[in-house]
């Protein structure tokens, strides 16, 4: 019963979502499963607050390896909670906004976390240079065509790539820099996003049917089949 | 007599209070009698007003159409914008109910399905509508009536018949190759570089007595990514679970971790080795997409893992996750759906699954017949796909539009 119920319960709700889709006088089934599913995570913060609390505060007392991460750790999730929960510092009184200005909870928001999150963010720049400096290396015929491309893509984006062909005459005009680029995001580029975009719609709906007819059921924790 | 001043001051008094009373100024409702209207400054009204109810949902719709004034984008085209009216009668009063902009000749008046709501529209219930073209300067003019005209439900959708008829053939298809696979046939699918790679990484680990990093993104648990990911991460652990290698599963939701922690634990299991499940290893990290890199990025530098595996949605932080995982030297597998991530992915990771292999790999890994089936379904849906799209691409080509109007997909 443990599997067969999940089981049946996937089974109904998934045709009666398909049933949504083409059949009006149930189309707001889906819009209603989602509340349903919004109402259940609600709940499940209570699990994942837990689970931190459990792991980090069993590696603090056992001193397990990079223990003292786990103190960081426990402070900032217990100080952000107690600053929420109890609105320490917020102007009003307990029934106004958790984010008011002058909240310890705002003022932490504001001045630890995004300053953290953006420079998270920031390293990206980083990172895609250093990917990039790996990808386009012509190592073969395929990574060649992937290195001019992007040449020419980075180029159309600067002033430069339209000064350099800026003497084009008008009939040759497809060959300016700048129109190639746009040639290329526009047509081979689209081209290939949408064959794949084709191919991942019809991978969903096959998994959708494997789940929906009991094929695949590992996400029960089950080898299925 | 004596009180005639008075009165004169009271009518005099009445009448200005009426005129500053008075709405914008509108043809239909007669100018107001201190405000003297220029009549050829009025914009022109719009004609062949026509109401019908909307089709193909729920009811409590209506679509007006109409024939755009002779003042709108040409004339004086001082036209900016129209107001839509609706009345439960020909002869008003008519309420405002949406506005459309210039050029427009297509307007969809819906309404709340909840009676308790203030714009419910009953179905079934005789409505009129006027359009009103309104100038730069606020001046308006109305159409004639149109109606009655009734909302009402259809049951079934017509506009997505195409959609309806590729679902069930494509279901027939599923059905047909998954009882093939039953029966013994022996199906070919295409081999996946990536997830060949899945078993060589694992035992790479096992050798170099280091853990496995899997990453199920950044979905929530009902994306259909993340439920592929829970299917391969099972495969994974069954493999790990067999190899008695540590397995590292950090989770950005905590929906998502109860199910990890649930496929896990099961894989342990299905691989006799029950007792080997480490409740830690599948655990939550925080639902703050950036804090989560951080989180994740840091268990890389430390745990060094020789395989990251990272399967599922994935936004911005897929190439910061990938390029932490080359810097730390681990072999990298990636699979997303996400197709703005999957460029990062291949740049950063040894083997990259595009798209649909994501959906394909848990069937492939498991190589089970009836998983199989499906996969081959799902090939050969592709490969009609192909056809239709070059059937689509010489019948426009030749200007022959029937082939395309067969195929279009309304709403």
């Amino acid at each position: 019963m443990r599997r067969e119920i999940p089981l049946a319960i996937t089974i109904f709700v998934g045709f009666l979502l398909i049933f949504s889709v083409f059949f009006p006088p149930v189309e707001d089934l889906g819009e209603n499963f989602s509340l349903f599913f919004d109402i259940i995570a609600v709940f499940a913060f209570f699990l994942g607050g837990g689970n931190l609390v459990r792991i980090h505060g069993k590696k603090l007392l056992k001193r397990k390896p990079d223990w003292a991460f786990s103190i960081v750790t426990l402070v900032g999730f217990f100080l952000m909670l107690a600053a929420g929960l109890f609105k320490i510092g917020n102007p009003g009184d307990i029934s106004s906004n958790v984010t008011a200005e002058g909240s310890l909870f705002a003022i932490m928001y504001d001045n630890i976390f995004k300053p953290l999150g953006a420079t998270m963010y920031a390293l990206l720049a980083f990172f895609v240079a250093s990917a990039s400096y790996r990808a386009f290396r012509a190592k073969n015929r395929e990574a060649t065509i992937l290195l001019s491309a992007a040449f020419v893509i980075l180029l159309g984006s600067t002033p430069l790539g339209a000064l350099l062909t800026s003497w084009m005459p008008d009939s040759l005009s497809i060959l300016e820099i700048p129109n190639l680029a746009v040639w290329i995001l526009s047509s081979p580029n689209l081209a290939g996003q949408r064959a794949i975009i084709i191919g991942i719609g019809l991978g969903v709906v096959s998994m959708s049917l494997r789940l929906i007819l009991g094929v695949e059921r590992s996400y029960l924790g089950d080898e299925g089949a | 007599m004596r009180y005639r001043p008075i009165l004169l001051f009271l009518l005099i008094l009445l009448c200005f209070t009426t005129a500053l009373g008075q709405e914008p100024t509108d043809e239909t409702e007669g100018p107001p009698d201190t405000v003297v209207v220029d009549s050829s400054l009025l914009p022109a009204p719009v004609t062949n007003l026509q109401a019908r109810d909307t089709e193909d949902d729920n009811g409590h719709s209506v679509t007006l159409t109409w024939d755009v004034s002779t003042d709108d984008g040409s004339g004086r085209d001082d036209v900016y914008m129209y107001m839509i009216y609706r009345s439960m009668s020909p002869e008003g009063p008519f309420d405002s109910v949406g506005v459309a902009m210039k050029g427009a000749t297509e307007h969809v008046n819906s309404s709340s399905k909840d009676r308790a709501q203030p714009d419910f529209m009953p179905d079934h219930t005789d409505y009129y509508y006027q359009v009103g073209a309104v100038t730069v300067g606020g001046l308006i003019t109305r159409s004639d009536v149109a109606g009655p005209v009734q909302s009402y439900g259809q049951f079934f959708n017509m506009g997505r018949i195409p959609v309806f008829v590729f679902v069930v053939v494509f279901c027939a298809l599923v059905v047909f190759f998954v009882a093939s696979a039953r029966k013994g046939a022996d199906l070919y699918v295409r081999p996946l570089a990536g997830i060949e790679a899945v078993d060589d990484a694992i035992g790479r680990a096992t050798e170099m007595g280091r853990p496995i990093l899997y990453v199920l993104g950044l979905g929530t648990a009902e994306m259909v990514a993340t439920i592929a990911s829970f299917t391969i991460l099972g495969r994974v652990a069954k493999r790990v679970a067999e190899y008695q290698t540590k397995l590292i599963v950090p989770c950005y939701e905590s929906i998502v971790m109860a199910v990890a922690q649930e496929v896990v634990k099961s894989a342990y299991a299905d691989a006799g080795r029950p007792d080997d499940y480490d409740e830690d290893s599948v655990f939550f990290v925080t639902s703050l997409q950036f804090a989560y890199v951080a989180a994740v990025n840091g268990i890389m530098l430390r745990e060094l893992p020789a395989t990251n595996v990272y399967m599922g949605k994935f936004f911005a932080e897929s190439l910061l996750l990938a390029e932490t995982g080359s810097i730390a030297g681990s072999i990298q597998i990636a699979g997303t759906d996400e197709i703005a991530q999957i460029p990062f992915f291949i740049v950063a990771c040894d083997y990259t699954l595009i798209g649909e292999e994501l959906y394909a790999a848990s069937a492939y890994l498991g190589r089970e017949p009836i998983l199989l089936g499906s996969l081959k379904a799902q090939d050969l849906a592709k490969a009609a796909v192909v056809i239709i799209a070059l059937a689509g691409l010489i019948a426009t080509t030749f200007g022959w539009p029937g082939f395309a109007e067969a195929l279009h997909v309304e709403n």
